[in-house]
């Protein structure tokens, strides 16, 4: 029996939209669990990574565990894809960016419709946010893009199809798309 | 004997006085560009039309065609250098595409798809830009401006009023608004001028219009700005 292709993922700042539209391979999902086994990713449940071949990147990093996902990540894939807009420019989330971090916690958790006990949660078990969005190419190494919003389940199909069968991946016209 | 240049070894007819630009577009050949529209005065400023002309980088909607022009523009190293360019404009803006009304529709994208731009390989500025909600019928977001000034060009040219203007330099530069108030709303445009619809990009759009056509059944959705940009610009030569 050959090894399998070990393939991690992850979503940091990012609403999960990717991790769906991958799963809308479909039934495509049965062909490539046949050559691709899951390392850390929601589907697994496993908690950190070993080394990988693959990992996929959703998100953009908002906050100080965002960075060491996405470092430990770095240091246990051979090849790192930024998936989706917010992992390229920082996405909707980045939207914050133009607003001061103290302003958008108060709009949030003191000033807010229907707040009550109002106070910013400061628990040390929370991860502390950075004063603005960043995407993931300003903090590490990534070998790919798949730009949108999200990527298509074919653009996933046809990235991971040309990466295992070691082609150099390429997107046509119509699988590019920032929207 | 018409006179002739060369572009990636394709030899082109030109008229006395016309630019590489509209030589190439004349006989179907596009290069990429954003500030450059056919019935405007060239501007010369977003350098996406860089050619290479006799071993020179030229803008070609600027560069008047000249007899026996050797001229690279389809070429690799060029396109990369355009990438790069493309790459500098969304970095220095805030081009949220998936919240732009004008996405599928927006030149600036659709020259990075062109490109096969899938990143912005810069790091991002993230600039605070207002937007400019105030007028009944047109919205400017700053955030997308690329000072192509195509809205100052038309203003003048075609609609015969001088609503916009560049000011500032460098980093600071700004679309300003011809009004003691700064704002469009006591500003002289209204929304059948030429300035309110020539913008490339989301930063001046038509209120009330935007989901009209869906995501996915827009002009650059399935076809190439270059497809559409030589339809479209030798439709206007002719009329």
């Amino acid at each position: 029996m050959t090894t399998k292709i070990r393939v991690a993922t992850t979503s940091l700042a990012g609403c999960f939209g990717c991790h769906m539209s991958f799963l809308d391979i479909d039934e495509r999902m049965l062909q490539l669990v046949e050559v691709v086994e899951f390392d850390r990713s929601p589907i697994t449940d496993i908690e950190h990574c070993t080394n990988c071949d693959i990992g996929l990147i959703e998100g953009g990093v908002c906050n100080s565990e965002n960075v060491h996902v996405l470092r430990e990540f770095r240091k246990n894939c051979k090849i790192l894809v930024a998936v989706g807009a917010c992992a390229i420019n920082g996405g909707l989330p980045a939207m914050r960016n133009f607003i001061p971090l103290e302003e958008c916690l108060n709009e949030a958790y003191i000033n807010g419709i229907g707040v009550e006990n109002a106070q910013i949660p400061s628990d040390p078990e929370l991860p502390l946010l950075l004063d603005k969005v960043r995407p993931i190419h300003e903090v590490v190494k990534i070998d790919y893009f798949l730009p949108g919003c999200p990527p298509s389940a074919d653009v996933f199909w046809k990235f991971l199809t040309d990466l295992i069968e070691g082609r150099e991946p390429s997107l046509s016209y119509e699988l590019v798309h920032y929207d | 004997m018409s006179k002739t240049i060369t572009i990636d070894g394709q030899v082109i007819p030109f008229e006395e006085g016309q630019t590489i630009m509209e030589a190439a577009t004349e006989a179907g050949v596009y290069i990429p560009h954003l500030c450059h529209h056919p019935e405007y005065t060239p501007h010369g400023s977003c350098k996406l039309c860089n050619v290479n002309v006799n071993g020179r980088t030229c803008s070609a909607c600027t560069f008047p065609a000249m007899e026996g022009q050797q001229i690279l523009n389809d070429a690799k190293d060029i396109n990369e250098e355009r990438k790069k360019i493309t790459q500098m404009l969304f970095v220095e803006g805030n081009h949220f595409c998936p919240s732009c009304e004008k996405t599928g529709n927006c030149q600036l994208q659709a020259v990075a798809y062109h490109l096969n731009m899938l990143d912005d390989h810069f790091p991002l500025f993230y600039p605070h830009r207002e937007m400019d909600a105030s007028h009944a019928k047109v919205l400017i977001d700053h955030n997308r401006c690329i000072f192509c000034t195509l809205c100052v060009r038309a203003s003048q040219q075609k609609d015969g009023k001088d609503v916009f203007a560049i000011s500032g330099r460098g980093i600071n530069k700004h679309l300003i608004i011809n009004a003691e108030s700064g704002l469009l709303k006591d500003s002289e445009l209204e929304a059948t001028d030429q300035a309110a619809h020539i913008c490339p990009t989301g930063a001046i759009l038509i209120k009330h219009t935007a989901y009209q056509v869906p995501i996915g059944e827009r002009i650059y959705d399935h076809t190439q700005i270059d497809q559409v940009s030589l339809n479209s610009e030798n439709l206007q030569h002719d009329n």
